[in-house]
């Protein structure tokens, strides 16, 4: 049997349509069933497909038709493309989607926009998959910003609300600069490479010819081409997926319903931005500016992230934070070269951190939309199932083994380590050591955001008080199901030297052996490394569980020390990035904005334009109408003066006429 | 007979005289007389033209004569036009000053 790629995202679209335009009609179950019903189908469509790669050994195809079509001068088919790694990224997204679309049954009954909120999360699952599954960059590019719609949309759901509306702009916006970075680089791409399909960008000798050219920018001087091209893309990805300078709007997205913020914001849009790079592997190791670049803003957004994540009370935004920093994490993994390990951790972070937010989510619902964590704790006893997955999911990203966090994150410890100190690259040393305190600092925060919900003493409302009870059903299934992801999600990619054979890297063809590299010095490097990410993930465990463990869940220690106060102010305003970029962007350029429309709109074209041209023909008509008397021998006279002029105009004329 | 230049003469005269009425004379009904007094100056002009040249292709044959009793015709009509309206007016406003009928003023 033929598998027909395109039914992959064409599914979840039918059932945007079917619950957008008639899900007021058909009831609740109806629109339950097919918006769960039809990215279910699409999963098992990919499962297919990803068997079918399994067992043949060649990618899929679908040809559609010619889209943008010049002859000879630009030519974007309209086609779908599934190998290893887009196989996987579906699975991912129409697996753990489908997951969070059955959670969602749960966490939004009785919402009054139930089938718009389902309506939007399959335009968003069609969107991800066209990303996905695009075989150029345009085709990319149209999921991309479908998915930022969606993201939108999603986040100013409850839209009665103004700062839901609010944060679903920022969101919007703050990616627009990036997505305009992206469009660029893909002009640049059609430029120069003729064509923007996967495989000629991919393409090594295609590459290398334009490794050589340079490109000069105003301002910058002269640069390499392909760093331009990169560096461009790079910039959408830091939009798309929440790196420096433009990670500000994931925290406030989390305005959202909290299956949004696992579904899009944790588990798959975000990670869009890492499966760009991935998917443009060739291009972006042509270029070891941008490969530095990329490391450097992975590693400094996971630091400043999980610093952040410190001080945070809500509990989505300490997740939100979690994930930046996670993001940061797979960004340093691609500067270093170690693709496969970013993948990975996509993978892996996919599965924990919908766990995580899901579960943050049961609390929510439990505690009927309470997100303050100052207003928990001891919920270990009222929600013991969501506790126990909660406490699965956030071992998982402390990378404690052998859970899913574990093997990837060390993965991506072990390629910094090896590029840093076996191969002696002082940078990649440096932001290897800030990825290593960031290790830490994850299992810390993590640990501080489990102990103030669910450990020590209850500081819940009394008017809640044996309120709160475990939501089931499909909440439960949901959460029951990622727990095991994220417990055993890590053994898809075992590495060597543990006596695994790296089975994701290799099939999504992003494994990279260590040519040069004799097997000792290698196994040496992995073991220091484990060894050394095993302590600092502990330490920052146990230093966590020693703060806030045994119902210290209140502010003591160094916590209430005057450093620790001003660190903790700090990280509590978010390091004033956000009134950072208020006064050095959004103010000035509200000032400009007032100034413009002062002296453009309000004098020039108000003023002089639009009254101006009133006054004109109004003082011109006034002047005029003074001619104009009604006295009939006035103009008579006018009339006789006029033909005097004539009169003598015609004999000079002829005086002239009879000197020729 | 008068000669082409004392015709022309007193044509111009009549004409000035015609046309200073027709400015400076508040009555209507002068205003009118004058007018006619223009046209017939204009008529004297023609007639001396028209005999002067008469043979000439440029007028054809008694080419003066025959527009000056157009001119004429249309006189008649004109002077009964405007005495009709003349007396519409006086019947309208009792008045046939011109400078009190400036009711068309901006």
């Amino acid at each position: 049997m033929d598998i027909n790629l395109l039914w992959i995202p064409l599914l979840p679209f039918l059932g945007f349509l079917i619950n957008g335009l008639l899900g007021k009609r058909i009831g609740t179950k109806a629109v339950n069933s097919f918006a769960c019903g039809l990215p279910i189908l699409s999963f098992a469509i990919s499962y297919a497909a990803w068997s079918r790669i399994v067992s043949e050994g060649n990618p899929l195809h679908w040809d559609g038709f010619p889209w943008i079509w010049i002859e000879g001068l630009v030519e974007i088919p309209f086609s779908l493309h599934l190998d290893g790694l887009s196989s996987v990224m579906c699975m991912v997204i129409t697996g753990v989607g489908s997951l969070i679309h059955l959670y969602s049954i749960g966490y939004m009954k009785g919402d009054p926009g139930y089938h718009r909120y389902f309506s939007y999360l399959n335009l968003f699952t069609t969107f991800m998959l066209l990303l996905v599954l695009g075989d150029n960059l345009l085709l990319m590019f149209i999921g991309w910003e479908g998915v930022g719609l969606c993201s939108y949309l999603l986040i100013g759901f409850w839209y009665e609300d103004d700062a839901n509306c609010a944060a679903g702009r920022k969101a919007f916006i703050v990616n627009r600069i990036g997505d305009f970075a992206f469009l660029l680089g893909i002009f640049l791409c059609l430029k120069h490479f003729g064509t923007l399909n996967m495989s000629a960008l991919t393409d090594p000798t295609l590459i290398a010819t334009l490794a050589e050219q340079t490109l000069s920018i105003p301002l910058l001087g002269t640069m390499g081409l392909v760093t331009v091209i990169t560096l461009l893309l790079f910039i959408g990805a830091t939009g798309k997926s929440a790196q420096i300078p433009l990670y500000v709007w994931l925290p406030d997205a989390m305005a959202g319903p909290t299956p949004v913020s696992a579904l899009i914001h944790a588990a798959t849009m975000v990670t869009s931005g890492v499966y760009l790079c991935c998917r443009l592997k060739p291009l972006f190791e042509a270029s070891p500016v941008a490969m530095s670049v990329v490391a450097g803003i992975g590693a400094c957004t996971a630091l400043l992230a999980a610093l952040i994540a410190f001080g945070q009370n809500d509990i989505k935004k300490v997740l939100a934070y979690s994930t930046v920093s996670q993001l940061g994490y797979m960004f340093f993994a691609i500067g270093v070269g170690a693709f496969s390990a970013a993948f990975f951790h996509v993978v892996t972070h996919a599965f924990f951190k919908a766990l995580l937010f899901l579960g943050s989510g049961s609390v929510i619902h439990a505690m009927h939309h309470e997100q303050d964590m100052r207003k928990m704790g001891g919920l270990r006893k009222q929600l013991p199932f969501t506790h126990l997955t909660f406490l699965v999911g956030t071992l998982a990203i402390a990378g404690v083994p052998p859970l899913a966090g574990f093997f990837s994150k060390d993965e991506i410890l072990f390629a910094g380590y090896l590029q840093g100190f076996t191969l002696g690259s002082t940078e990649t040393a440096f932001f290897w050591g800030i990825s290593f305190l960031t290790a830490g600092m994850t299992a810390f925060y993590m640990i501080r955001c489990v102990a103030m919900t669910f450990w020590g003493e209850s500081r819940v409302d009394a008017s809640l008080e044996g309120k709160v009870h475990e939501p089931g059903g499909w909440i439960g299934f949901a959460l029951f199901v990622l727990a095991i992801a994220s417990a055993l999600g890590g053994f898809l990619n075992v590495p060597e030297f543990l006596g695994g054979n790296a089975t994701l890297g290799h099939f999504t063809g992003l494994h990279h052996g260590h040519d040069g590299l004799s097997s000792e010095v290698l196994h040496a490097a992995e073991w220091q490394s484990m060894f050394l990410s095993l302590a600092i993930a502990g330490s920052g465990l146990l230093f966590a569980m020693y703060c806030y463990g045994k119902g210290k869940a209140t502010r003591e220690g160094f916590v209430a020390s005057s450093p620790g106060k001003f660190l903790g102010r700090l990280s509590d305003r978010k390091f004033y990035v956000d009134e950072l970029y208020a006064a050095v962007i959004v103010r000035p350029f509200d000032m400009i904005c007032h100034l413009l429309f002062i002296i453009v709109d309000r004098i020039i074209i108000d003023g002089i334009l639009v009254d101006g041209t009133a006054l004109l023909t109004r003082s011109v008509g006034h002047w005029f109408r003074k001619i104009q008397t009604g006295f009939i021998p006035g103009y008579l006279l006018t009339f006789c003066c006029g033909a005097l002029v004539l009169l003598y105009m015609l004999l000079n004329l002829m005086k002239g006429g009879g000197a020729q | 007979m008068f000669s082409l230049p004392t015709l022309l003469y007193l044509s111009a005269l009549l004409f000035s005289i015609g046309t200073y009425g027709v400015l400076a004379r508040r009555n209507i009904l002068i205003v009118l007389m004058s007018l006619e007094l223009m046209l017939n100056a204009v008529n004297i002009a023609l007639v001396g033209f028209g005999r002067v040249h008469a043979l000439t292709a440029f007028s054809g044959e008694h080419g003066g004569q025959i527009f000056t009793l157009m001119v004429l015709a249309v006189a008649a009509a004109e002077a009964a036009i405007g005495l009709s309206l003349l007396l519409v007016i006086w019947r309208r406003w009792a008045s046939i000053d011109v400078r009190e009928l400036c009711r068309l003023n901006g």
